[in-house]
């Protein structure tokens, strides 16, 4: 959904050229408070609308996640999680709006083969251009988060863009711009921060201990950041990583394992080339061919000049 | 035609070329026309799949999707290049796997790899059709070839990416990558050892070798086709006799 005319890019996929450096640009972020979600979906909603995506309608198996999981053609996803908190015998709704997080050190962009299909904005977004897609799912193996997905229809991968287009114009996403609870807020990432320890400070005050900001320093930290009640523990909220990084397979399949197999490739032909002009080749010489015939011949031959053994 | 006087004696007489006898060469087949079809239709999907994938393995390589029609088309076409290798190069494995299993003249064909490299042929033990190193080149292929063709299928996302989790792709991914790498590097060697040991090429374009080829670098194999058993040294007189 790129359109990054407006944009300055930090970081463009599988390329070397340095990125434009003259301005400098705040970086922004989007906060999910947790906290303050009610689960309306009005996210998602104008997700679809802003983006003009209609998937497929689905199936109910009985849970509110609706759809059942993030698509080619949903961005984002509210995921429920029931909580019995042990502390308190409480009951706790946990609501997650799922989608990119807009790494720092994004993972889709490391692994992917396609130069300039994944950029990251000077502001900070991370953006698929479909344009230069190939399709080879590399992006869902570098993510940590498991947001990448590959559409059927047209075998290129599609995400949130934190509506890129609209933020280049100074407009709020908007899934921000629709929520009616003031849950999805957006402004510069250290406004963000600022903002978030106020929250935490209230819920702390209201008896959540471990109140804090997700914003996981294991990618560089994120661009969409929520307000969580157990920061210590982020997988309650429905898997979200405790820890996220990119997985040591993916740093190293793209690091150590291309150096190695360009050197591996790279050696075996010029030790070829060095090795024929050093030992030369390996002729057959016409007595060779005279011994051959003759022990067709059934003879074993030796003729009184030649000192090469022949058996 | 032009009449010459000649030097020698001064008589005139037609210009000749002189030209030496040709040596008498004796031709051992060696791949049968199948065999080498085979062959030729494995080494071309290789040579595919190489490009296809080392243009999806690092990005300065990344234009080489562009013999391929760019990089969707690279994409969706490598795992077919793949698939298609798989079968020919089992065709291949079943045509050849028992000439390939390692024997004693393996060890000391290794033991003196010294000799081999620095074409010291008569200091080897005389071979079968296939020398340590050929029965590397096989069995190198055999297994990175099947790791290949498992790890692809686990990272083909296009028809089967449900079945396994993305944690298991990475891994797939991975090897995928390393078992390609050393792959091509293993052929790169077998191209070489084509253009290095002399006469080896029109084994798989021609089907046959010289007697002397076979004499000097698969004698044992050279004495089978020419129905002989292998003599001893020493067990016939410096005439042969």
């Amino acid at each position: 959904m790129a359109d990054y005319s407006s944009l300055d890019i930090r970081q463009r996929s599988a390329s070397t050229e340095t990125a434009p450096a003259i301005r400098h640009h705040e970086e922004v972020a989007k906060l999910i408070d947790v906290s303050k979600c009610i689960g309306c979906k009005a996210c998602q909603a104008a997700c679809e609308e802003w983006n003009d995506l209609r998937d497929d309608v689905g199936v109910n198996v009985g849970v509110y996640d609706n759809p059942h999981d993030l698509t080619a053609k949903s961005w984002t996803l509210m995921r429920f999680t029931e909580y019995e908190n042990p502390e308190t015998n409480n009951l706790e709704w946990l609501i997650r709006k799922d989608g990119c997080m807009h790494c720092s050190e994004p993972g889709c962009l490391k692994a992917c083969p396609s130069p300039g299909a994944i950029v990251q904005y000077s502001n900070g977004i991370v953006d698929f251009v479909e344009d230069h897609c190939i399709g080879c799912g590399y992006c869902v193996k570098g993510c940590p988060f498991n947001i990448p997905r590959i559409s059927k229809a047209d075998n290129k991968a599609y995400k949130c863009t934190l509506c890129s287009d609209r933020v280049a114009v100074g407009q709020a996403p908007a899934c921000a711009k629709a929520c009616p609870t003031g849950a999805i807020m957006f402004g510069t990432k250290d406004a963000m921060i600022e903002q978030a320890h106020d929250r935490v400070e209230d819920l702390k005050s209201r008896g959540f201990d471990h109140a804090g900001l997700y914003d996981p320093k294991g990618v560089g930290g994120t661009h969409v950041m929520y307000v969580l009640h157990h920061n210590d523990k982020p997988h309650l909220y429905n898997g979200l990583p405790d820890d996220p990084k990119i997985s040591p397979l993916v740093a190293f399949w793209k690091g150590g394992a291309k150096m190695f197999g360009l050197a591996t490739m790279g050696f075996a032909a010029v030790a070829g080339f060095f090795h024929y002009v050093t030992a030369g080749p390996n002729e057959v010489v016409p007595e060779e061919e005279e011994e051959a015939i003759d022990l067709k011949e059934g003879r074993e031959h030796r003729g009184s000049g030649d000192d090469r053994p022949s058996a | 035609m032009t009449i010459h006087q000649d030097i020698r004696d001064g008589e005139s007489r037609p210009l000749r070329e002189v030209k030496p006898e040709p040596q008498k060469v004796l031709y051992v087949p060696r791949y049968t026309g199948l065999q080498r079809v085979n062959h030729w239709i494995t080494a071309i999907l290789f040579t595919l799949l190489t490009l296809s994938g080392l243009a999806m393995f690092t990005p300065y390589l990344f234009s080489l999707t562009g013999l391929f029609g760019g990089g969707q088309a690279t994409r969706a076409i490598h795992p077919w290049f793949g698939v298609a290798l798989m079968v020919s190069f089992a065709l291949l494995f079943v045509r050849f796997w028992r000439l390939n299993l390692p024997n004693r003249d393996d060890v000391e064909w290794s033991k003196r790899i010294g000799d081999v490299v620095t074409n010291r042929e008569d200091r080897l033990p005389e071979l079968g059709k296939y020398n340590a190193g050929q029965k590397g080149v096989f069995w190198g292929q055999t297994a990175l070839i099947s790791i290949m063709f498992v790890t692809g299928l686990v990272i083909w996302d296009q028809y089967f990416y449900p079945l396994t989790t993305i944690e298991t792709k990475r891994w797939a991914v991975l090897a995928h990558s390393l078992a390609a790498v050393i792959a091509i590097a293993i052929i790169v060697v077998h191209i070489y050892a084509g253009i290095w040991v002399r006469g080896t090429g029109r084994a798989m374009v021609r089907g046959t070798v010289t007697g002397g080829w076979a004499y000097r670098h698969h004698r044992k194999w050279f004495r089978q086709i020419v129905g002989e058993r292998p003599v001893k040294t020493g067990s016939v007189d410096k005439r042969g006799h």
